[in-house]
């Protein structure tokens, strides 16, 4: 992987793209009939499911019972066949841990948790497939499936992750990008007021381009609400189709 | 033990407190409380106090097979635990997320920033396809394990966690090792002497608390702080200025110019924060060098070990001057004090007056005292005399006098309004006491009516 150019002289990265464009994105909602909301999203080669159940009582222990709002309670697997090798725990490790808190926090924020006091909202995302942009995946069909179970949030939650090679700022990284071992970044975000949900970083990136790549993640988070849009409305054209309007 | 829930009263204090920049203990926004670094006798051992947090780090080596599929590499390993002393909410099932997302983020911030090189760490390289005939000791490499423990939780772990870690990697020695062809050879440190394991820089995490729904911040919240705060954004960063990661939780929403000013700040503390970690640094290699003693037991014996142990906290005296002038100019200049001294026989005299007493109705216990003596009855005498005369003076004072020549005590009645000016004897003296509505009670003086 040495002598892989991330960024050619042209401007086009390894798959062809350009710095700011982003993989194509094909999603559905509703996949499951047996969830309350679910929904699943393809992101060039990442491919991911969530499933949403709820707001329904507590489970487990009563004492975790917010009385004002409702608990939001996600859980990250990624398959075992997701990665080039094979993994050997899907669930359960630190990295997928970490995931989960994280896209708790997310939802936590943007859904309206205080018109459900005392009661739950399970999310379980699944990855099926990653190569690269996990966590924005996840968090893209997060938010249709917690769309799809008619749970009120402030505005979508649209993620992605973006890079840095060469000076130029990349949009929606993958698998190749991420592992050569440059800034990443994701970030989500609420479109309509521009607030960010969560933010994370690695590697290093100096202080002066972190404006740069910031503004890349957020312009291609909006792209990505677009798409999202399009996908939210067409499946309630469909529904509406089917119950004979 | 569960933790102790945060009263309604201590929060509205803290973020009334924090809405007018203030903190608790005298900080200014962006303060840090005073860090301190101390070493223990063995290499790779450190102990960092950020205020009252404490984190005790230890860097340990070993030879291993390196992972398949990065067998040029040496490995790193970092492991953070909360201890059960540190706080009484620590036990050993319920800590779980709060650990994770503490580890994930020191494993990023020092691994993912590639501050060490791992390259320098393989001693023999291995080759990557493994045959059942391949000798897995004929690839070696070392395993560098960081083992964090939090000794004491104040608030800002993650902080004093970071600087605990580097410092101990910084401080490190490995034992020298040689090759040659396929022998490795292992020298003990009094063979040779141990080597200090390259590091490109220093990343230190800088956290940023947010209140109000991100309106208000402040740096290194202490645990009541954090307590109250909204959530927390951590910035790791290097004296190079470049960003190693960062990282927002707790469901804030942060905008892009808040995250930039941020890191701004970050910028600023974390170049402060490696030039003490440099200083410690060289005064323990000059310590070490010079034969001094060193190690844990020479860094505590200069704190007297006293229950109550206060730090100097910094006063600004610099206005004090002028405070103190505005004040006295500003006060009332103090009442006039009454005392003359009044002789009334040889031997005894009356400098001012009593106080009020203000225990209230002690009638009935004071009845029983004895207040008896001739020279009582004289001097009481005397007394009435002169207030009668004063009465007469001051015609508005029209306090009704009760004599008596019981042993009893004498009063007073101070309603000039509502009494009119009676000397009565003591048989009816409780049939004043009704309308009385402040009855001062005199033991042995008596009240001047001024």
């Amino acid at each position: 992987m040495a002598g892989l150019e991330l960024l050619s002289d042209q401007g086009y990265r390894v798959d062809g793209r350009r710095a700011g464009e982003l993989r194509k994105i094909q999603a559905r909602m509703g996949v499951f009939a047996q969830a309350d909301g679910s929904a699943y999203i393809e992101q060039g080669n990442t491919k991911a499911l969530a499933v949403v159940y709820g707001p329904h009582e507590i489970r487990g222990s009563r004492s975790r019972a917010l009385p004002d709002r409702a608990l939001v309670n996600c859980q990250y697997s990624s398959a075992t066949f997701s990665t080039g090798e094979r993994k050997r725990r899907p669930h359960g490790d630190r990295k997928s841990c970490e995931m989960g808190l994280q896209l708790r926090q997310t939802f936590e924020a943007a859904i309206l948790t205080q018109l459900h006091p005392r009661s739950q909202i399970d999310i379980y995302v699944q990855v099926l497939q990653a190569d690269g942009g996990t966590y924005a995946a996840c968090v893209n069909a997060a938010t249709l499936a917690v769309l799809d179970a008619g749970i009120p949030m402030r505005d979508f939650v649209c993620a992605c992750s973006a890079g840095f090679v060469d000076g130029t700022a990349l949009a929606d990284l993958s698998h190749v990008e991420e592992a050569a071992g440059g800034p990443q970044l994701a970030l989500a975000l609420l479109p309509a007021s521009g607030q960010i949900a969560l933010l994370e970083m690695d590697a290093r990136l100096h202080e002066d381009h972190l404006e740069w790549v910031l503004e890349a993640a957020a312009q291609a988070a909006r792209d990505v609400h677009t798409l999202l849009d399009r996908v939210v409305r067409q499946h309630v054209h469909e529904a509406s189709i089917l119950l004979g309007d | 033990m569960k933790e102790t829930p945060l009263s309604n009263c201590e929060r509205r204090f803290l973020l009334r407190a924090i809405e007018e920049k203030k903190r608790l203990d005298g900080r200014q926004t962006y303060d840090y409380r005073n860090i301190k670094i101390s070493f223990g006798t063995d290499y790779g051992c450190c102990i960092v106090e950020l205020g009252k947090t404490r984190v005790l780090g230890q860097v340990s080596c070993e030879l291993v097979a390196p992972k398949l599929n990065r067998a040029t590499e040496g490995i790193l390993f970092f492991n953070l635990e909360l201890s059960q002393m540190a706080a009484p909410s620590f036990e050993p099932g319920r800590q779980s997320d709060l650990l994770v997302k503490l580890n994930r983020l020191l494993e990023r911030c020092l691994r993912n920033s590639k501050c060490i090189d791992t390259e320098s760490l393989c001693v023999v390289a291995g080759e990557k396809s493994r045959g059942l005939n391949s000798d897995p000791c004929a690839y070696q490499v070392w395993q560098i394990r960081v083992d964090l423990h939090l000794l004491n939780h104040d608030g800002n772990i993650i902080d004093a966690a970071s600087i605990a870690a580097i410092v101990a990697l910084c401080h490190f020695r490995r034992p020298d090792v040689s090759v040659q062809g396929e022998e490795v050879t292992l020298y003990t440190p009094e063979e040779r002497d141990p080597v200090a394991l390259s590091i490109h820089h220093m990343p230190i995490c800088v956290s940023f608390a947010f209140f109000q729904q991100g309106t208000y911040l402040l740096v290194d919240p202490n645990e009541r702080e954090e307590r109250v705060m909204d959530g927390l954004l951590v910035i790791a960063m290097n004296k190079h200025r470049e960003i190693c990661t960062i990282q927002s939780s707790g469901g804030i929403m942060l905008l892009k110019d808040q995250v930039l000013r941020c890191s701004k700040i970050a910028g600023v503390k974390v170049a402060e924060i490696t030039e003490l970690i440099q200083k410690a640094l060289e005064n323990d290699q000059k310590v070490r060098k010079e034969g001094g003693k060193f190690g844990f037991a020479e860094s505590i014996a200069n704190q007297r070990i006293t229950t109550f142990k206060m730090e100097k906290a910094p006063i600004d005296t610099s206005d004090v001057e002028e405070k103190a002038e505005e004040i006295i100019a500003e006060a009332e200049p103090p009442s006039e004090v009454v005392s003359k001294p009044v002789l009334w026989t040889s031997g005894t005299a009356q400098i001012g007056e009593g106080v009020e007493n203000s225990w209230g109705d002690l009638e009935d216990s004071e009845k029983d005292e004895d207040e008896g003596g001739s020279d009582e009855a004289v001097i009481l005498d005397k007394m009435k005399m002169d207030t009668g005369v004063e009465v007469s003076d001051i015609g508005s004072q029209d306090a009704p006098i009760v004599l008596s020549d019981s042993e009893e005590e004498e009063m007073i009645i101070l309603e000039p309004d509502k009494n009119p000016k009676k000397i009565s004897t003591q048989t009816s003296a409780k049939q004043e006491k009704a309308p009385i509505k402040k009855p001062v009670k005199r033991r042995k003086k008596k009240r001047t009516a001024n």
